[in-house]
């Protein structure tokens, strides 16, 4: 099952400097795996290691943000499109503001792995 | 260096003063590879808030199927600071992600002057850039002050205001 997927400028280096790429999979999360397997790490830049997609990546299927389509659990078909786009996003924040916000994008992951080596 | 139009940096100075005291934000698109920043097209601020701006993600995916189609890039990605500088904050740098655009920002702090300056943000590295800024209204009117002028190796620019 071929699903076509492409690629922002910023994660070219994972698939070689390819734009469009393909992969398959029942669902956005199977795709990814998928995809993983011959572009090793692109899945690290799009989803959490507590297992969420980033809050500043948006994913596309067809013309419909994954958000509302269930995010990773969304449902693929062949021949569907997968658009993959780094959320345009800034602005004037306080420093405190900011590192809130940067823990809600990137410390996540973190305390995935402090969780497993706890339990 | 960054070459802009000058119409083009109006607009975008005029979409910020709209816009204010919420942050605005846009894109200015060009051919690609052309590092030439041709079609504006102001975006909405999905976040609405004074210190944060978001592309909306439905007109974010629009807009760059749009630029695919005509063969364009992002050349230019802009917003405003609305009481800072116009320099990129910590948010700014952990955001981006286009590292081919010109990170373009505009300061409405302060209400009569135009505070402009280009950046690019490559792996959290800010480089600031100059901006030139290019005046497409100066041709026609050198041409019409040239009858004007004293002799034809000189153009007297001051005669095109009469």
């Amino acid at each position: 099952m071929a699903i076509e997927v492409r690629i922002p400028t910023i994660l070219r280096s994972y698939t070689g400097g390819a734009k469009v790429v393909e992969g398959s999979g029942d669902t956005l999360d199977d795709l990814l795996n998928d995809l993983d397997s011959r572009h090793s790490g692109l899945r690290g830049r799009l989803v959490t290691e507590a297992g969420a997609l980033h809050r500043f990546v948006n994913v596309y299927v067809n013309d419909e943000d994954v958000r509302f389509l269930g995010a990773l659990d969304a449902k693929l078909n062949d021949g569907d499109s997968v658009t993959i786009l780094p959320a345009v996003a800034g602005g004037a924040f306080g420093f405190a503001a900011a590192a809130a916000m940067a823990q809600h994008v990137a410390v996540a992951p973190a305390e995935g792995r402090t969780r497993v080596t706890a339990s | 260096m960054l070459s802009i139009d000058r119409s083009i940096v109006d607009a975008i100075v005029a979409h910020a003063r709209r816009d204010h005291p919420d942050e605005a934000c846009g894109v200015v698109a060009g051919p690609v590879g052309s590092d030439t920043p041709t079609r504006h097209i102001p975006m909405e601020n999905a976040a609405r808030s004074m210190t944060f701006y978001e592309f909306d993600s439905m007109e974010h995916l629009r807009v760059w199927r749009e630029m695919d189609d005509r063969d364009e890039e992002p050349v230019v990605i802009y917003h405003s600071h609305t009481a800072t500088e116009a320099y990129p904050s910590r948010t700014d740098i952990s955001f981006a992600g286009e590292p081919g655009a010109h990170y373009l920002l505009v300061s409405t702090r302060e209400p009569d002057t135009e505070e402009i300056r280009s950046f690019r943000i490559v792996d959290g590295v800010v480089t600031e850039e100059p901006v030139r800024i290019l005046d497409a209204g100066v041709d026609p009117h050198a041409v019409q002050s040239y009858m004007f002028g004293q002799s034809p190796a000189t153009v007297d620019y001051e005669c095109s205001g009469r």
